[in-house]
């Protein structure tokens, strides 16, 4: 990929991941949030987050099994950060219009109410992924231990989608559909680490067979 | 319980009237900042789609009503646009607005109230004859949902015990449940995203039944309900969660014990058969401490949950002696 088609492509993800955050703010401008305001931002806020944390997930399998679209990978961090992004604003609501920044309360409601416990965990598994995001970060810990820290994501997600099942009334099923969606992401993941095993398996083995029928000649 | 003398100009004209007027100029103020932004960026789609038209009171039902010494003073109402748009009405879809769009289908005439159980005779009541049957008055009432929001509704209906009293219970009668109206071809959405057994199921010990502050409910703002606030007669208790007010009532059942009450098989452990509004005892996931009000900009909807939705004085003497911790 030349550097303008990527330099536009990037420019094309930052509108779109940034294009939420107009809107809520347009809707709130003209009053447009509709009869609660508050839930209202604060779904807003966190349906995005586990949307774009779906849509993180997704590049690594994607990019294993179409090797054609690789290039997906120099994607993986912008739309991370802006999960974590989208994290962070859900995050401010809470503390702003829940709890209005009420150390008390918080730590009542981090205690007691289970489904903030698991949007704090959640929380608290994407900030060192956030953090560790830059290219100097990834040479001090070594590509190892990057990689595995940042299977963290895999716990944010999980804890975000029982986040959003654990704040329903009980029965209600909205959270249905991006809990299969991660689920499945989750669940390719073991999927396509054997196909690459068994093909690099068959590589060796013809490598190998071709090696031998040459040495024989 | 003492209605007052009928007085000079009906209290609509008054009050809910008035509140209504002043949010229809702020709405016009809206639709003209929208339709200013609109011209702007030169599409008028765009204002429809910031300030959506709406229909409301095309062709909603005048009610004859009389003021109320119950009613709650005080309080900002809140527009009938939310109240009639923010709905939780789960036959007709979980989303709030779903309701608005599909309740159209509840045939709400011809309608009878069935009447049955410990009484001295089973009765059938026709809806029209319900609404003759006592002045029907204005009631505020402040109405808190379980999700932690709240609004303030001028509903219009007459004390439940006015109408209990023509039912005729047995001595036997300790508690009254009421039936929602069930039918798979019309409450269609029933079973999307939601998994509840219907019909919907509320009840009430007889003596809260009895107290004058529960409402059988034909309208609001001076109009007819619309059909998805329950349309055409409904439960309201304002000093218990929202659930508890049970909508488009088709049946009255006058019963010795406890009755099945529909989120309390949901989720028994979290939503008791009181319900009655307490920011004392949390119910998972919510914590009750504070609430959300309708309709207010986000950076002064938070507000602080009264106990008894703030009705403690009228209802609090029912249960003294009570563990409300236990009996939630």
């Amino acid at each position: 990929m030349s550097r303008s088609t990527l330099i536009v492509l990037k420019t094309l993800v930052w509108i779109a991941c940034l294009a939420p955050l107009c809107w809520l703010v347009w809707a709130a401008v003209t009053n447009n949030l509709g009869a609660d305001q508050t839930g209202a931002i604060a779904f807003f806020t966190g349906r995005a987050t586990l949307r774009l944390l779906a849509i993180t997930l997704a590049i690594s399998p994607i990019r294993r099994l179409i090797p054609r679209l690789a290039w997906l990978i120099r994607f993986r961090r912008l739309l991370g950060l802006f999960a974590f992004f989208y994290a962070t604003l859900h995050l401010l609501t809470w503390l702003g219009l829940y709890v209005s920044f009420d150390p008390v309360t918080m730590a009542a409601d981090i205690a007691k109410r289970r489904y903030i416990t698991a949007g704090m965990a959640a929380y608290f598994c994407l900030l060192p992924l956030a953090l560790t995001s830059t290219a100097w970060a990834i040479r001090k810990l070594g590509g190892k231990n990057w990689s595995r820290l940042h299977t963290l994501i895999y716990v944010a997600a999980i804890c975000g989608v029982v986040h959003y099942w654990w704040q329903m009334k009980p029965g209600v099923l909205t959270p249905l559909a991006i809990t299969v969606v991660v689920g499945a992401l989750l669940l390719v993941r073991p999927v396509v680490a054997s196909i690459q095993r068994r093909k690099a398996q068959a590589t060796a083995t013809t490598a190998r067979r071709a090696s031998r029928s040459v040495s024989a000649q | 319980m003492l209605i007052g003398k009928p007085p000079d100009v009906p209290s609509s004209e008054i009050t809910s009237q008035d509140d209504y007027n002043r949010y229809l100029n702020r709405r016009k103020f809206l639709k003209g900042v929208a339709a200013a932004g609109a011209a702007g960026l030169g599409a008028n789609r765009l204002g429809r789609l910031i300030s959506p038209p709406t229909a409301v009171h095309a062709d909603a039902t005048k009610l004859q009503t009389v003021p109320s010494p119950l009613t709650t003073t005080g309080e900002q109402l809140t527009p009938y646009e939310y109240i009639t748009h923010y709905n939780n009405f789960y036959e007709f879809g979980v989303d709030k607005g779903a309701p608005a769009k599909n309740a159209g289908l509840l045939p709400t005439r011809p309608w009878t109230v069935k009447v049955d159980g410990k009484v001295a005779k089973p009765l059938t009541f026709d809806i029209d004859d319900l609404l003759k049957l006592r002045p029907l008055e204005d009631r505020v009432y402040r109405h808190r949902c379980v999700e932690a929001w709240s609004m303030v509704i001028p509903w219009v209906g007459y004390s439940l015990s006015e109408f209990i009293k023509q039912c005729n219970p047995l001595p036997s009668a300790k508690y009254v449940q009421f039936l929602s109206y069930f039918n798979w071809k019309v409450d269609k959405w029933a079973s999307e995203d939601i998994s509840i057994v219907w019909p919907y199921s509320e009840g009430l010990r007889m003596d809260e039944a009895m107290n004058p502050l529960t409402l059988l409910t034909f309208g609001l703002y001076g109009e007819a309900l619309p059909n998805q606030d329950g349309a055409p007669v409904r439960i309201v208790v304002p000093w218990k969660y929202g659930y508890k007010s049970a909508k488009s009532i088709v049946a009255v059942r006058f019963v010795e014990k406890q009755p099945n009450t529909t989120w309390n098989d949901q989720a028994p452990g979290e939503y008791g058969f009181y319900s009655n509004v307490n920011p004392n005892v949390d119910t998972v996931p919510w914590s009750q401490k504070t609430e959300r009000r309708i309709g207010l900009p986000f950076y002064e909807q938070t507000r602080t949950t009264l106990m008894f939705n703030g009705y403690a004085d009228q209802v609090a003497s029912m249960y003294s002696g009570m563990d409300l911790r236990k009996y939630y």
